[in-house]
């Protein structure tokens, strides 16, 4: 056969492939407005600009009349602005410490009892209770919890400071670290863009040959005279072009709600996302090389995707696991993908720094090809 | 009469069952053949044998004189073949599909336009495929089976579970070919009427084997003057012994249903012996009806079977 019939199927497969691909409407949410909400999300809940709210429950159990004065009921009818629901149904008392510098901290106070109170804790809506007993104030809350913790701290300072209240003397230590790169999102839109792109290469290849496999249509199309790699180049190629696409759509969006923005060297980025994407198309061919069934497919991609989305420092750091693990975690292909592009993302690295993770996804990539190939079940 | 397929002590198995267990075949030019039997019988084992798509365990297949070994791309592009239940890509419309698989083959639209008349999906073209009914995605498979202008055509169950407008609208078309090229077809069935309308050579297979093979007539024609008498009684109780084994010829009874068959070979003078007998053990007949033997009859006779079963 001549080179240019060649090109000329290869064309028609990769036009065929793509058409397949677009006109799958869930692709356009899946694969371009999901990720996007996922980082308005997770950006939104992680990058509070407006400050902090603390929670507290007060159990004040024994009438001021009874032992004088209540420290904490005196406190906040004294600092403290009240307020009430618009029902009228719940009443409380809040506190505002202004700091333009680290954001506002405001506490709202609830007065209940001991039962609610509890309740209210586990439910996640009250980080602290205070305990007034009239001889002094106890602070209950769970140690583990950074969270209550945070607050006791600063409610213990703010009760016991009394006249610094509205003035925190650290104020003037501290030099917040608010500026781009810094902030979770920042963190968060690089692990997005390799975690979307790995999904989509294992879940679109995978499953879309395991699926032209069960319907029979890989055997129907290599009883024709069709080049075999024609057709996988053609469905990788029409895979990453998408996954290209997707990460752009997710970094524009991002850069205009978020202000996020690439450090380092852009043809680093490019070759190590190109370098990522080959390693999951050749990981897809190998995991779709044998299995008909989609169900099994479905099982096979899950054992392959799952482990490292949790473990490659997608949505949070991946030293937050023992010491003993984190070298076997940094191995992973996924962490290998996310670390480099989020180091051209937030450190400004380039080609020195990104270019072995690449060769080696290249690699990693290339070999999994070539086994998946070669024990490949067209029929 | 030139072979353009030849097929020698073919053996396939399947985890110790025998799919196909020494089957010869010969095609000629032009010549329309047709695997004939029951679900199960070996045909599509066999059929995709010849298609290359399976590897027989032994025994010899030449497609045009040549072994698949070494031949593949030259063999692929002078067959066309449709398999059981393929479904091609849902997102894509009758254009497009067809338009993808004549690029495999290095042609162009005009090919496409031809297609799309031939098999009748000219109407069709911007339809995706996962809104085509049955019958149009048969003829949509059979369009591609002849995107390459075959000289063997290769179709497995190409009407199965077609409704029976959608069957001849498929029969036409390929009876079309028959008349006008000198395509050969090789098809395989369970229906008898396909294999009697298309094909002038009808090969009957059950476990594996080639039971008989011949022209329809052939295979009738030993038999040319039997015919069979299909009856039911009104009263369904009647014991198979009763009937079988007095019978003045050999009767199939069927208990279950009321129904009986009987062979006669000169129906002028036996039949009224049938009637007198069953007016002697005092059976009343519901129903009676004369009728020349099928292939579901011969069918019948060499396994105990019906093609349908």
């Amino acid at each position: 056969m001549s080179k240019p019939v060649r090109y000329y199927q290869l064309c028609h497969l990769t036009v065929a492939h793509f058409k397949e691909l677009i006109r799958e409407p869930a692709v356009i949410f899946w694969g371009i407005v999901f990720p996007m909400l996922i980082s308005l999300g997770l950006g939104m809940a992680f990058t509070q600009k407006g400050g902090i709210e603390h929670h507290v429950g007060v159990i004040a159990e024994k009438e001021a009349s009874e032992t004088g004065d209540l420290q904490i009921k005196d406190f906040l009818s004294r600092h403290a602005e009240k307020f009430s629901d618009a029902e009228n149904r719940f009443q409380g008392y809040r506190l505002v410490i202004e700091n333009p510098q680290m954001g506002n901290t405001t506490f709202i106070f609830t007065e209940t009892d001991w039962s609610s109170a509890i309740v209210r804790l586990k439910r996640g809506r009250l980080n602290l209770i205070v305990e007034d007993t009239g001889g002094g104030i106890r602070y209950h809350f769970d140690p583990s919890n950074p969270d209550a913790e945070l607050a006791y701290l600063k409610l213990s300072k703010v009760l016991e400071g009394g006249s610094s209240v509205q003035k925190p003397e650290v104020a003037r230590k501290i030099e917040p670290l608010t500026v781009t790169g810094t902030r979770y999102i920042d963190f968060l839109v690089p692990g997005l863009i390799a975690m979307g792109a790995m999904m989509s290469c294992m879940w679109g290849i995978s499953y879309g040959m395991i699926d032209k496999r069960s319907k029979k249509l890989l055997r129907r199309m290599v009883a024709t005279p069709m080049r075999r790699s024609h057709f996988l180049i053609a469905l990788m190629a029409v895979r990453i072009a998408m996954n290209i696409i997707e990460a752009v759509l997710l970094f524009v969006f991002a850069w205009l709600v978020f202000d996020i923005s690439v450090k380092g060297s852009i043809p680093a980025l490019a070759v190590i996302f190109l370098s990522g994407n080959i390693a999951f198309c050749g990981l897809a061919i190998f995991v779709s090389s044998r299995t008909a069934n989609t169900e099994v497919g479905n099982g096979l991609i899950n054992a392959v995707v799952l482990p490292m989305t949790v473990l490659s420092g997608i949505f949070f750091s991946y030293y937050n696991f023992p010491e003993a693990v984190v070298p076997i975690i940094r191995k992973l292909p996924l962490t290998l993908f996310t670390d480099g592009i989020r180091s051209i993302f937030t450190e400004g690295a380039g080609f020195a720094q990104t270019g072995f993770s690449s060769i080696i996804l290249l690699a990693f990539g290339a070999f999994f090809f070539s086994i998946g190939l070669r024990v490949f079940r067209w029929h | 009469m030139d072979r353009v397929i030849e097929a020698r002590e073919v053996y396939k198995f399947f985890k110790g069952v025998r799919a196909v267990d020494g089957v010869d075949l010969e095609i000629g030019k032009g010549e329309f053949a047709a695997l004939l039997g029951p679900n199960g019988a070996g045909k599509t084992t066999l059929v995709e044998m010849i298609e290359g798509i399976q590897k027989p365990d032994s025994g010899d297949i030449r497609i045009m004189g040549m072994p698949w070994k070494g031949n593949q791309e030259a063999i692929r592009n002078i067959i066309g073949l449709s398999l059981q239940e393929t479904r091609f890509m849902d997102k894509l419309n009758v254009w497009e599909t067809l338009r993808l698989f004549a690029s495999f083959f290095d042609l162009g639209g005009k090919r496409v336009r031809y297609i799309l008349e031939l098999v009748g999906l000219d109407g069709k073209h911007r339809a995706r495929v996962e809104n085509l009914s049955g019958g149009q995605r048969q003829r949509l498979a059979l369009g591609i089976a002849l995107l390459n202008s075959p000289k063997i055509l290769l179709l497995d169950e190409p009407t199965t579970g077609l409704d029976p407008n959608a069957r001849r609208e498929i029969w036409s078309i390929l009876l079309d070919l028959k008349n006008n090229t000198d395509t050969s077809l090789v098809l395989t069935t369970h229906y008898m009427e396909e294999a009697e309308k298309l094909c002038d050579h009808i090969l009957i297979i059950d476990r594996g084997k080639v039971l008989r093979e011949g022209g329809l007539e052939d295979l009738l024609a030993e038999d040319q003057k039997e015919k069979i008498i299909e009856f039911t009684l009104e009263d369904f109780s009647v014991s198979k012994q009763a009937i079988a084994a007095e019978a003045p010829f050999p009767v199939q009874w069927n208990r279950a249903n009321g129904r009986g068959a009987v062979r006669l070979d000169h129906i002028e003078s036996q039949l009224p012996v049938f009637l007198d007998f069953l007016r002697s053990r005092n059976l009343h007949m519901k129903n009676m009806e004369c009728r020349r033997k099928t292939l579901d009859d011969l069918f019948t006779e060499m396994t105990g079977r019906r093609l349908h079963e």
